[in-house]
């Protein structure tokens, strides 16, 4: 491990100079883990445990299924209405799946995302103006998917070169986002018009709803992002030490900055296909989004100090959620208990990865370390 | 530094990309739907009477500043019917997010002394303290919508009827159901908000109602007053209940989501009845074309009417209609049932 330092990786960029400073092990180690060996399955690649993870929360998906198909038997014994059920499970799951997929690039790049529900109704907003739905559904298209990487570069700018802590970024983007869509839309709710675009919901193709084709594709190309590009291992290498990762040769602000525009562009994604749902948008839309996401993001195992994380389990993580969702609302049960049964799940999900990791560092200090007092 | 050529030729190409782009997008925030002005009462409509002008009055006002489509017309509609009158000077503060930001703004507005203050409280409890204050300070508080507990607090109070709502949407129900002679019907609601007491007063009507005719809600699924919440509950909904008789969503703000989640779900063997009365509903209502048959009112009008009362208020004068010399203390609106056969009526009530 610590003998690859001089080592040029397919990663490194070609222009490090010759003779590097002392590069932190964990970084080139983390740049190398890319070209792995074939043979493993498809999750595996996605990060070390992580296949332990996300088989504990299909599990987990499991579980629910189980209490469903108890609880409501009547229903469940259809097959026609399990298959109905599935597909609205994925429908459900579809809009906030894509916001994750961003959010979980942002996590493991050091950063949070605060304004993703406000990008996406400023997106929604922006793209079912009279004006806009004039050009017909590209223009609306074109327009939701501009303004939110647009918004996400301006998060990204005020970051990676206003030093921003992210945190407070996102967080006046996400007030200010909301009170520009508020503006536009005089606070009214502007339906959508556009036959084209309502049709994405209700559009099935060979018996499976366009939006979860939408979210297949949304998933697809963020686990090949992550997994099988230098985009992927450098964000992976600057969320777990960016001054490692600088010196090793990474630009650490272009790369944040990109990152906070992918996440913008998740969001006017998510714009169109929620508009496309709710057939209209406004201001208030997408309410609460940003916390949907990054308990979904983290219930996935992704680290929310960064450098960890994977997208398969956060796309189970918004499964989870929207089958609990499902689970209450086939049951008729108030959405109070559901709130403090997703409140209990995301706090189970931490303590589980809390409890790995002390135990690790425990086993670290008793074996290696000599620690003084 | 490494490939300055290349690089500059590509910021040229994104940097000319993000201008056009930029430039095309700032065209498209122009919306050209106005606030109707139908829903205030014409001021010049009678020789002499109430709406004659009197004595110079300043009327001020301050509603939440939600991105909810009720809580805007509430505005436009107290905007455009104080503009009404030649003899109103109309002062309007904005309440903020939260019932403190609104006490804060409403302490400015007192230190303006107008003569009657209109104020739609983020909740009437946290907001008790202000009206008895503005009271006792000798201006008289116009209540809209929102109670506030204490009798001492406001001049005039007026608002809608919430679980008058409920009664009126589950009256229509239960005669639809009667009719078709269905005995044991599935029913579903779809209330905003849960928390709010507005809701539970809707859903308490509701529940009753429905009860003296021996029925009751077989599902129910708040949504959050948008229309993608409103898109989720249905969805929720359909899936719980494979046959429906009948649904009632208080909203119609939510209710295009929910209308979307009905062609989503391809579903046409139910009847719906909304809440509020938007103009989009009251259309759809008239098309006869969507499971939508029906909306109960509780109409952003009562802005209008508020602003009116109050201007009466400064003047010193009553309702010309009525007997006494005085504007009478409360007002409750009754919550109206429009149908296919009235909502030519009632259209230009809409928001």
């Amino acid at each position: 491990m610590s003998e690859s330092t001089g080592t040029a990786t397919p990663d490194r960029p070609a222009d490090l100079p010759a003779q590097s400073p002392p590069v932190d092990p964990a970084v080139t180690a983390s740049l190398k883990e890319k070209p792995r060996t074939g043979g493993l399955s498809f999750w595996s690649g996605d990060g070390g445990e992580g296949a332990k993870r996300n088989l504990g929360l299909i599990g987990v998906l499991v579980v629910l299924i189980v209490i469903g198909a108890a609880t409501r038997w009547d229903l469940y014994s259809n097959p026609d209405w399990v298959w109905g059920n599935t597909l609205t499970i994925l429908k459900l799951a579809s809009v906030v799946g894509v916001v994750t997929v961003g959010m979980t690039f942002v996590i493991i790049g050091g950063g949070i995302d605060l304004s993703v529900g406000a990008i996406v109704a400023l997106a929604g907003v922006w793209a079912t103006t009279v004006a806009t739905q004039s050009y017909g559904a590209g223009g609306m298209i074109f327009t939701a998917i501009v303004v939110g990487v647009a918004v996400g570069l301006v998060n990204g700018i005020l970051i990676s070169y206003g030093r921003l802590v992210a945190f407070i970024a996102t967080l006046a983007m996400m007030v200010a986002a909301r009170g520009l869509a508020a503006q536009i839309s005089g606070k009214q709710t502007q339906v959508s018009n556009n036959s084209f675009i309502n049709g994405i919901a209700s559009t099935d193709l060979l018996g499976i709803p366009l939006l979860v084709y939408i979210l297949a594709a949304v998933v697809a190309a963020g686990w090949v992002l992550l997994n099988r590009t230098t985009f992927g291992r450098r964000t992976v290498a600057v969320g777990g030490n960016p001054e490692a990762a600088r010196l090793a040769g990474i630009n650490v602000r272009r790369h944040t900055l990109l990152l906070y525009a992918l996440s913008g562009l998740c969001c006017g994604i998510a714009a169109i296909m929620l508009t496309a749902q709710a057939n209209s948008a406004q201001a208030a839309m997408a309410n609460l989004y940003e916390l949907d996401a990054i308990a979904a993001a983290i219930i996935g195992g992704t680290l929310l100090s960064g450098g960890r994380g994977t997208i398969i389990g956060s796309l189970l993580g918004v499964l989870i959620f929207s089958t609990i969702t499902n689970l209450f609302a086939i049951n008729g049960l108030s959405t109070e208990a559901q709130n403090m049964v997703k409140g209990g799940i995301i706090v189970g999900a931490v303590l589980i990865q809390q409890v790995q990791f002390r135990s690790v560092t425990q086993f670290l200090s008793r074996n290696k370390l000599t620690t003084p007092a | 530094m490494t490939q300055p050529r290349d690089l500059s030729r590509r910021r040229l190409l994104f940097g000319g990309a993000a201008v056009g782009a930029g430039v095309l997008l700032a065209g498209c925030t122009s919306n050209e739907s106005t606030p109707t002005a139908a829903q205030t009462k014409a001021a010049d409509n009678a020789e002499g009477g109430n709406a004659a002008p009197g004595k110079k009055v300043t009327i001020g006002f301050s509603a939440p500043a939600a991105d909810h489509g009720w809580i805007a017309a509430i505005t436009n509609n107290a905007k455009a019917q104080a503009g009404a009158y030649s003899d109103v000077d109309f002062k309007t503060v904005e309440a903020g997010a939260d019932a403190a930001a609104q006490r804060a703004a409403l302490s400015t507005l007192v230190a303006q002394k107008p003569d009657v203050i209109v104020v739609l409280p983020h909740d009437g409890k946290e907001l008790n303290a202000f009206g008895l204050e503005s009271m006792k300070a000798g201006i008289p508080v116009v209540n809209l919508d929102r109670a506030f507990p204490d009798a001492l607090a406001y001049r005039l109070q007026i608002m809608g009827d919430n679980y008058g709502m409920g009664v009126a949407a589950a009256n229509f129900i239960v005669e639809q159901l009667k009719a078709k002679g269905v005995s044991n019907p599935v029913i579903g609601e779809i209330p905003g908000i849960d928390s709010l007491e507005l809701t539970q007063q809707r859903s308490k009507g509701f529940a009753d109602t429905l009860a003296t005719a021996g029925f009751k809600v077989a599902n129910r699924r708040p949504a959050e007053f948008t229309a993608d919440s409103g898109q989720q509950a249905a969805t929720g909904l359909f899936q719980a209940l494979p046959k429906i008789d009948a649904v009632w969503n208080h909203d119609d703000d939510q209710g295009i989501g929910v209308l979307a989640a009905v062609n989503q779900a391809n579903r046409k063997e139910f009847f719906m009845v909304g809440g509020a009365g938007s103009k989009k509903a009251m259309e759809d209502i008239q098309a006869d074309n969507t499971v939508l048959k029906a909306t109960v009112t509780y109409s952003p009008s009562m802005a209008s009417s508020a602003i009116s009362l109050a201007r009466l208020i400064a003047q010193g004068k009553g309702m010309s209609d009525l007997v006494e010399l005085q504007v009478p203390k409360e007002i409750v609106l009754a919550s109206e049932t429009i149908t296919k056969e009235n909502a030519s009526n009632y259209l230009k009530l809409g928001f």
